[in-house]
């Protein structure tokens, strides 16, 4: 009997503590007597999150396959794309019956696995890691076709390394698309001790960089698309900013740089270096990928030690260093002084028509963040329910670090970069944390869930999705 | 729920207990097959069992320095990215296999035990056939794992022949 006592009391103070709240809530007496939709309430222990003060948050679902990104339409049907197939399918389709905040999987479709999707102008647009399908929706928001997708952009490179293609949508008719760069730092031999960089990166010609299609044509293919951006090594977080009316998308820097270059770089520096960057990317950027990096401590682009870089010279340095040469073209290497110059060094010029010109300097980045921790998805807030602060911000979803050994890892929370006039303005702050589950995550696996998409409610409610465990959550506020 | 993770220095500690667990297993393995052997002398059963210890400890600085970015403090990898050492088939199975990839590297998109995994793993050449052996050695009696030892002479013969 002793043992059952201390259930017996947790039973019945759980039953308290959910009369109570029932009694409290005014919706769920108002919604029996007249079957109007709950408002959606936070659960108890706001699903597991640390939250600013007034926010609380719920989940929506669990184990929704591996959940990557997820779009939520207007009426609230959400479709979640799986990392993996589940049962054969990779989207699911979320529908909360009765409004309070928890849902249903109604549906499953789609025979492809991938990480984007997302609703613009009638139709659903989801990626495969090789192509961009769309399915037509009707005026409820549900897929009329789910068994035949269209193909809007086919025959995209995927090659292992960062394959995952995400896309986001302009209102000009337009679809841009990451295409990952398969490899860490273009080394002649990937991820390997000392190795040079290859010059020019070959891989630049058809990945490592966002490309633009038309957002309605048909079974396009590179002849199609323009490279938009180049000179990003992995993008999976990409969204079209209708205030700038311009792109931002976030960057996942490079590994390895103590465990490759250990003459320049300690196992510290390596962990917090380089910074994950958010760039605004317009007609032509080059973010610099593989020759160069950010470093968010020196605020500096750098050489990358693939080419000639010792963690100390800056891009800026070096230019200023190789103009003072001038003339110099990568046809030759020898400079006017008749000195001999490192051919590698002229990487930095052999995209540019191998002119060195002041005005092609690599783009810095819009806003820059510790090393490693993985910014998955990036949401800019147009609600009215969150305080006034958050507006026109941006919300980040970070999946959390593997790469910062001897440190622990990093990440697994989703961040709030406040924005000013369309540009990142003041710092970045932590908004919802507890993901992992952990205080200390040393190891990647022992993280319980992590962020990896966002979309926002049409209540302005945040919807955080999980690739882990397939949870979905919905973050409210609820504050005065 | 939060549940706190131990540091680092812990786990390694904690890690090091169910090593040694697994260690004492295995070492009564060796211990029995060599009392089999020669039995009519004591001496190679300590021989063995100091080659073993020794090895699995060598094993763990290699790991550390070469293996664990990747593959994490408990064996577990990463996510879609670097397979785990725990509960691998690949790490428990042929010597041969193992011993070659960690010589030339892998760059294959095949499941191992079912899952993808997209980064590609360097050549680990540059380790000599002793430090091959221990960290594979370390890896298949760590993490949960229990195998046989394997030999810087058959880490040898998978190299080519030419030592290093």
């Amino acid at each position: 009997m002793k043992r059952i006592f201390p259930a017996f009391g947790f039973v019945s103070m759980s039953l308290l503590v959910a009369i109570t709240a029932c009694a409290n809530n005014n919706d769920t007496l108002y919604k029996t007597q007249h079957q109007k939709p709950m408002a959606v309430i936070a659960d108890a222990d706001n699903a597991g999150l640390k939250l600013p003060s007034g926010f609380g948050a719920l989940k929506v679902a669990d184990n929704v396959g591996r959940a990557r990104h997820i779009t939520v339409a207007s009426n609230g049907i959400a479709y979640v794309k799986s990392g993996r197939l589940i049962g054969g399918k990779g989207i699911f389709q979320l529908k909360d019956a009765d409004g309070d905040g928890k849902a249903e999987v109604a549906k499953t479709f789609g025979n492809f696995s991938g990480t984007g999707i997302i609703i613009k102008n009638g139709y659903l647009y989801a990626c495969s890691d090789e192509q961009v399908f769309r399915y037509q929706l009707d005026a409820n928001n549900d897929v009329i076709n789910p068994d035949q997708p269209e193909i809007v952009i086919t025959g995209l490179i995927s090659r292992g390394q960062h394959a995952n293609k995400t896309v986001a949508l302009d209102d000009a008719g337009n679809i841009y698309v990451n295409i990952g760069a398969f490899s860490n730092s273009c080394q002649e031999k990937d991820r390997s001790n000392g190795s040079k960089g290859k010059l020019p990166c070959p891989i630049l010609d058809s990945a490592g960089g966002i490309w633009k299609f038309k957002a309605d044509k048909l079974n396009q293919t590179y002849a199609d698309g323009v490279k938009y951006a180049t000179g990003l090594r992995n993008v999976v977080g990409l969204r079209w900013n209708s205030q700038t009316n311009s792109l931002f998308i976030m960057q996942h820097g490079r590994d390895q740089l103590y465990q490759n270059w250990s003459q320049f770089y300690d196992s510290l520096a390596s962990a917090e270096l380089p910074s994950e960057c958010m760039y605004e990317v317009k007609q032509g950027s080059n973010c610099g990928w593989p020759y160069t990096y950010y470093d968010h401590l020196q605020q500096k682009i750098m050489i990358a030690p693939e080419y000639g870089g010792d963690g100390k010279l800056s891009y800026e340095d070096y230019m200023k260093q190789v103009i003072k040469n001038t003339p110099v073209t990568v046809s030759s290497s020898v400079n006017s002084k008749g000195q001999n110059v490192n051919p590698t060094n002229f990487a930095l010029m052999a995209d540019d028509g191998n002119k060195l010109k002041m005005d092609k300097w690599f783009q810095k980045p819009a806003a820059a963040y510790p090393g490693h921790m993985a910014p998955n998805d990036i949401l800019f807030y147009t609600g009215n329910q969150f305080p006034e602060k958050y507006k026109n911000g941006a919300f980040i979803a970070f999946h959390g670090s593997w790469n910062r050994s001897p440190l622990p890892q990093k990440g697994y929370f989703v961040v709030f970069q406040p924005f000013k006039n369309g540009k990142p303005s003041g710092d970045w702050e932590v908004f919802a944390d507890g993901f992992s589950g952990k205080d200390v995550v040393i190891s990647t696996r022992g993280a319980e869930h992590r962020p990896c998409g966002l979309a926002q409610g049409a209540d302005g409610s945040l919807y955080v999705s999980d690739d882990s465990k397939g949870t979905i959550y919905r973050i409210v506020y609820s504050g005065k | 729920m939060i549940v706190k993770e131990p540091f680092t220095e812990l786990f390694i500690q904690e890690n090091k207990s169910i090593a040694c667990m697994k260690k004492v297993g295995f070492v009564l393995m060796i211990t029995i097959s060599c009392t089999l052997l020669f039995a009519q002398t004591q001496k190679p059963k300590q021989v063995a069992k100091n080659n073993i210890e020794s090895s699995i400890a060598n094993g763990k600085l290699v790991y550390q320095k070469a293996c664990l970015s990747c593959h994490q403090a408990d064996g577990g990898g990463v996510p879609r990215l670097n397979p785990p050492m725990s509960e691998s088939t690949t790490v428990l199975g042929e010597p041969k296999k193992l011993i070659q990839i960690v010589l030339k590297g892998m760059t294959d998109r095949i499941p191992i035990d079912g899952e993808y995994y997209s980064n590609s793993m360097a050549p680990h050449n540059y380790l000599t056939d002793k430090e091959i052996a221990d960290v594979l050695t370390y890896v298949r009696n760590s993490f949960g794992n229990k195998a046989p030892a394997i030999t810087a002479n058959e880490v040898k013969l998978v190299r080519g022949g030419k030592k290093k």
